[in-house]
């Protein structure tokens, strides 16, 4: 059987700047893929493409072995995509919104009310199927967005940072919900600036400037962190400086009261050392996604 | 009214409290923060952050209680208070027709200052910010992260004595982020207060001290390492989402 969603060197650029350069992936039923990467290294353009929103110069998109472009009509019926700015009426009630995208996909009445219940039941929101759009909080909009988003029962959803501007309750709430859909067989493919989101993928692609750069399940990327951080709890930058004497290639970062240190292994031998000599308190910090993020994103700038 | 000297804290609220209708959306807040220290203000959508923000910066009268800011009232002197801060809140308050330049000469002409000091500071700004090669450009053509440096080049060109940050790093990714903190611990060293909201978590942690407000009230408030240990959690995430569940 085919995958759900199959990418296959895809290239696209815009005006002769390129935006994406290379990007291929396969994703299976019940899977959730995460996309990361700092802006403008080309998710959107990847995710628009996959909707057949946009041609891509190279390679080729397809949804449970449907083309995007060609069967664009077919493919679509199994497509769920969300993009960053969900367009929702906001004058319509949360019931009107579901009726007009159940209509929108040609669903008829009575299918239409037991998607209705289900998805209501599903996004919690059947307390406010009265409440206009406009007036729901930021996390109540995105499950209305995306409860409309599932009304033609997708096999694959797409989702373009949906969870930006919403808060840490709601976030984790929209992520049960996600969990939900993947549990019952949907491919979930996801943009997210958030990293503890990524973290709840089953794999991640970092992208940067068109291409990707890692690829695999979030806790090894962050595993294969290459170098360490040394942690300096209350310690000014200032009083930092004479330690790092000699040292070239550390990064410096400043966490509230405490200082992050990243450096390559036999930096922290001579770091440790010296904090000693100084009666410097120093601990060791766990690399995390973000860490891994930042050095791969720095060391693909520097090859660039 | 207190009688305590409130001079030389940045921010002092005692019982502040803002009703809408019979929504209290502000319940009884209390809290201090120093000159210089970088304070989260953290909470979910719809805890009461924005409101309370908006009375601290003089532009929403409290419905009981009272706040300082810089050692003014804002029930009687908000209008010193407007000269004192800088605000940049989630939607930049940015004029996408106006130029990078055109902007900053705006707000500085709004602050009073003068065509020489707007000049030299808003060219040193350009430079401190990375934008010096985009000064000509139309603000609404810029990438997100860059309309982003420029709401604070903006909100700091008068060279506030505190400032409020409210969401100013929504929808930009880890790498800018990072960089406009490196930029707001800047701003902190000339011995601004910062006083920030976020829902990145991660930020939490670059925060002095931090505050999680739910329902209009403060539920916890430490440095992240002393609440962490006290929730028990390895991170500010756990540590928020304890809170707002306890």
């Amino acid at each position: 059987m085919s995958p759900v969603l199959e990418l296959t060197g895809l290239a696209r650029a815009y005006e002769g700047r390129p935006a994406l350069r290379e990007l291929s992936l396969t994703l299976e039923a019940g899977h959730t893929l995460g996309l990361i990467g700092p802006d403008g290294a080309g998710k959107t353009t990847a995710m628009r493409i996959a909707c057949g929103l946009l041609t891509p110069d190279q390679g080729s998109a397809k949804v449970a072995g449907l083309d995007c472009l060609t069967q664009a009509r077919q493919m679509r019926a199994l497509l769920g995509y969300m993009p960053q700015r969900f367009s929702l009426y906001p004058d319509l009630t949360v019931d009107e919104n579901l009726r007009f995208f159940a209509e929108l996909h040609g669903i008829t009445a009575a299918e239409r009310h037991i998607r209705r219940e289900k998805l209501l039941a599903f996004s919690r929101l059947e307390p406010f199927v009265k409440r206009r759009a406009g007036h729901l909080s930021g996390g109540m909009k995105q499950k209305l967005a995306l409860a409309c988003t599932l009304i033609h029962e997708p096999r694959l959803l797409i989702l373009d940072e949906p969870t930006t501007g919403v808060d840490p309750v709601s976030r984790q709430e929209f992520w049960a919900l996600l969990g939900e859909l993947a549990s019952g067989g949907m491919a979930l493919w996801i943009s997210t600036p958030y990293m503890d989101e990524a973290l709840r993928c089953d794999e991640v692609q970092l992208l940067h400037l068109g291409r990707v750069i890692a690829q695999g399940p979030p806790a090894e990327i962050a595993r294969a962190f290459p170098r360490r951080i040394l942690r300096f709890p209350g310690l000014a930058p200032a009083a930092l400086t004479p330690l790092l004497a000699g040292l070239s290639g550390v990064t410096v970062h400043r966490f509230g009261h405490d200082l992050h240190v990243v450096c390559d292994t036999a930096q922290e031998d001579a770091l440790r050392e010296r904090a000693q000599s100084a009666g410097l308190e120093v601990e060791s910090e766990e690399p995390g996604l973000e860490d891994a993020f930042f050095e791969l994103v720095a060391v693909a700038e520097l090859a660039a | 009214m207190s009688s305590v000297n409130h001079t030389g804290r940045a921010v002092q609220a005692e019982q502040l409290s803002r009703r809408f209708g019979d929504f209290t959306a502000v319940d009884g807040l209390s809290l201090t923060v120093e000159q210089g220290e970088i304070f989260g203000f953290l909470g979910a959508n719809g805890a009461g952050k924005t409101t309370a923000i908006r009375m601290f910066c003089g532009l929403l009268a409290p419905s009981a209680g009272e706040a300082w800011v810089d050692g003014l009232s804002i029930r009687t002197q908000s209008e010193e208070i407007k000269r004192r801060i800088g605000y940049m809140s989630q939607r930049f308050g940015l004029y996408d027709d106006l130029s990078v330049r055109e902007n900053l000469e705006f707000y500085g002409g709004i602050y009073g200052l003068g065509q020489a000091e707007i000049h030299s500071r808003g060219e040193a700004l350009l430079a401190r910010l990375d934008l010096a090669e985009w000064g000509t450009r139309r603000t609404g053509s810029l990438p997100l992260g860059y309309k982003q440096r420029l709401a604070l080049g903006v909100a700091i060109l008068h060279r506030p004595r505190i400032l409020f940050l409210d969401e100013p790093t929504g929808g930009v990714d880890p790498v800018a982020r990072r960089a406009f903190w490196d930029l707001i611990y800047e701003v902190a060293a000339d011995g601004t207060t910062v006083f920030v909201t976020t829902h990145y978590m991660d930020e939490a942690e670059y925060c002095g001290r931090v505050s999680i407000m739910t329902a209009g009230r403060i539920a916890a408030l430490d440095r992240p390492a002393v609440l962490k240990a006290q929730w028990g959690a390895k991170d500010m995430q756990a540590v928020f989402l304890r809170v707002v569940s306890a």
